[in-house]
């Protein structure tokens, strides 16, 4: 039976299969096991008590949803008194993730969150909807640079950069997080989009703008992973469309070392285990031994054109 | 070989009926329904009819089903639509739901017929609760919010407790459940657009009769914020206490996204719950309607 566990620095996943950040919470016990997953992926969390962001919050378009929640919740005190101890009952990894509007508040939020039941920091410096001013230090290298050194500096634990779509040159911010010390990157959070609605002129979305979240992500978030994993010598977990087995092979064939998970587990409560099921059934199926033989051996060294093709590019 | 197959677009390990049963403990599942049936009932509304597999079958008045409806289109139905439950038959191993065939979810799950499979999650949320105090309440319902106020009615019913049902609707033809609430021995009024019937000061009367009555211990109701507002308004006047069940976009119907909060006033202060979790049913004097 294949090997489905992965590393990620240090810490060993027994299968690359995450929930999404904002995707999941404890409450997914009542239907799967969560004993199951190779992590457990706490929401954002903020210093102070969060509403987050206008109702609706949600709308169906022609490919997939967008969605505009706020980071929600009760703040960092409340979540590790209360948060905290739910995700211990559970044997995975924990993965906290974490946001602010400044550099400084998010090195000591950071700092705070280093207690003994938190396993991994997701530094969440790309929600797109936080507010249309502050806390997307992704979208530019030298904020993402900036931000996570304060963070690498503040605490000893491994800490994950949660990098944005929405950047214009994601290789290079994928770079500036790693020379800041990311033990690992995050690509990607949610596409900034728009839909208005032709009943009343509105914007779907109390927020106006939201995140878009759909299968239709996966093959453009698949193409940053794999151009991100050529460029970078950290990890990368790939979060864009994952909804069956074969999405997972294909972001390790490009590079990624686990994948998040978040549209699938809305539409289908059980897919997160489904999918672990599948992949070790499409692996063993292959004679694959371990499922860390996939990461990056996407075949596209030896790629044969066409002769006249090859002529006309001077080959 | 072939990655675009359909029936690998997502993964779906829903219990089917008569399959194993990988969580039996767990209060709530991802089931993979057979249809009986899916008839009109009236102009605006179908029942529909499923057999499940048996932890599906353990819902109570209130509580809802996360629906994966059918696309009644041919484009993509991305999110499951909520639906509180209708009837639980556990005789038959069936469950029911009456909806309006108003969105694209509803309209999907209108093209159901006999034999289809429908993925369902569920039970889920926090239903109705019946304080052993209560003799006799009122339920009044609106449209379709009738249909999640039925099983509360057959629950009481089932525990000596009186009910009387206040059933609005637009016209007489779209009163919903009438017969369901006489079989169950509850006193039904019906009221109505057409003849003004449905009128809040017209409502408010038959309420406070009820109440002068002793035939108000509690009050209960469901989709209509109007009605919602008289029955707080009276609630607090003769100290009735009450509960409402409440709707909104839903995305996970578990608790983890966030996305179907209402605001409510707890003490005196305004704040967010999830309709998901922390409903769909709650205290009526906490609502603050929409």
């Amino acid at each position: 039976m294949v090997d489905l566990s992965v590393k990620i620095g240090d810490l060993t996943f027994q299968n690359p299969i995450q929930p999404a950040s904002g995707a999941f919470s404890w409450e997914y016990n009542d239907v799967i096991d969560l004993n199951r997953l190779g992590a457990l992926v706490a929401k954002t969390i903020c210093r102070e008590p969060r509403l987050g962001n206008p109702t609706p919050r949600m709308a169906e378009t022609e490919a997939g949803i967008i969605q505009s929640i706020g980071l929600p919740g009760k703040g960092i005190d409340y979540f590790l008194e209360n948060i905290v101890p739910e995700y211990a009952k559970f044997e995975p990894p924990l993965v906290v993730s974490v946001s602010s509007e400044s550099a400084e508040d998010f090195a000591e939020l950071a700092r705070e969150l280093s207690v003994p039941d938190v396993d991994v920091i997701e530094c969440n410096i790309s929600c797109p909807t936080r507010n249309t001013t502050g806390g997307n230090f992704a979208m530019q290298e030298d904020h993402t640079k900036m931000v996570m050194e304060g963070i690498r500096a503040a605490t000893d634990k491994p800490v994950w950069a949660k990098l944005s779509p929405n950047a214009g040159d994601l290789v290079a911010v994928a770079l500036a997080a790693e020379e800041a010390g990311a033990d690992a990157l995050v690509i990607a959070n949610t596409f900034l989009s728009l839909k208005i609605r032709t009943d009343n002129f509105r914007p779907a979305l109390g927020n106006k703008f939201g995140g878009m979240v759909s299968p239709a992500l996966k093959p453009i978030v698949l193409r940053m992973v794999y151009q991100v994993a050529k460029e970078v010598n950290i990890p990368v977990i790939g979060v864009g469309g994952v909804t069956k087995a074969e999405d997972v092979v294909e972001y390790m064939l490009a590079g990624a070392h686990a994948v998040g998970i978040g549209y699938a587990g809305f539409r289908n409560p059980s897919a997160l285990t489904t999918i672990i099921d599948d992949l070790e059934t499409w692996c063993d199926e292959r004679g694959i031994e371990k499922v860390t033989d996939l990461i990056g051996a996407v075949k596209d060294d030896d790629m044969e054109m066409d002769p006249l093709v090859a002529a006309s590019h001077g080959v | 070989m072939n990655d675009l197959a359909p029936d690998r677009k997502y993964t779906n390990a829903a219990i089917p009926v008569g399959g194993v049963d990988p969580h039996p403990d767990k209060p709530s599942g991802e089931f993979i329904t057979d249809v009986v049936s899916n008839d009109w009932v009236n102009d605006e509304y179908k029942l529909l009819v499923v057999r499940a597999a048996e932890r599906a079958l353990t819902a109570y008045a209130g509580q809802f089903y996360h629906l994966l409806c059918p696309s009644p289109d041919g484009a993509e139905v991305w999110m499951r639509r909520p639906m509180s439950i209708y009837k639980v038959d556990k005789a038959a191993t069936c469950l029911e739901f009456l909806y309006k065939c108003e969105g694209r979810g509803t309209q999907g799950m209108a093209t159901l017929a006999a034999g289809d499979k429908f993925n369902v999650a569920g039970p889920l949320g926090v239903g109705f609760s019946l304080d052993p105090a209560w003799k006799n309440i009122v339920v009044l319902g609106r449209g379709v919010g009738l249909a999640t106020l039925a099983p509360l009615s057959q629950l009481a019913a089932e525990n000596g407790v009186g009910v009387t049902a206040i059933l609005s609707a637009r016209k007489s033809n779209l009163v919903m459940s009438e017969d369901l609430f006489d079989e169950l021995g509850a006193t039904s009024i019906t009221v109505v657009d057409e003849d003004g019937s449905s009128a809040v000061e017209n409502v408010e009367k038959i309420l406070e009769k009820l109440i002068a009555d002793g035939k108000a211990d509690a009050f209960f109701t469901c989709g209509s914020s109007r009605l919602l507002k008289l029955m707080q308004n009276l609630g607090k006047k003769y100290d009735v206490p009450g509960q409402v069940a409440m709707e909104q976009i839903m995305v996970c119907g578990i608790g983890a996204c966030y996305v179907c909060m209402r605001t409510f006033e707890v003490n005196g202060e305004k704040t967010l719950k999830r309709v998901c979790r922390e409903g769909p049913v709650f205290n009526m004097q906490e609502a603050v309607g929409w």
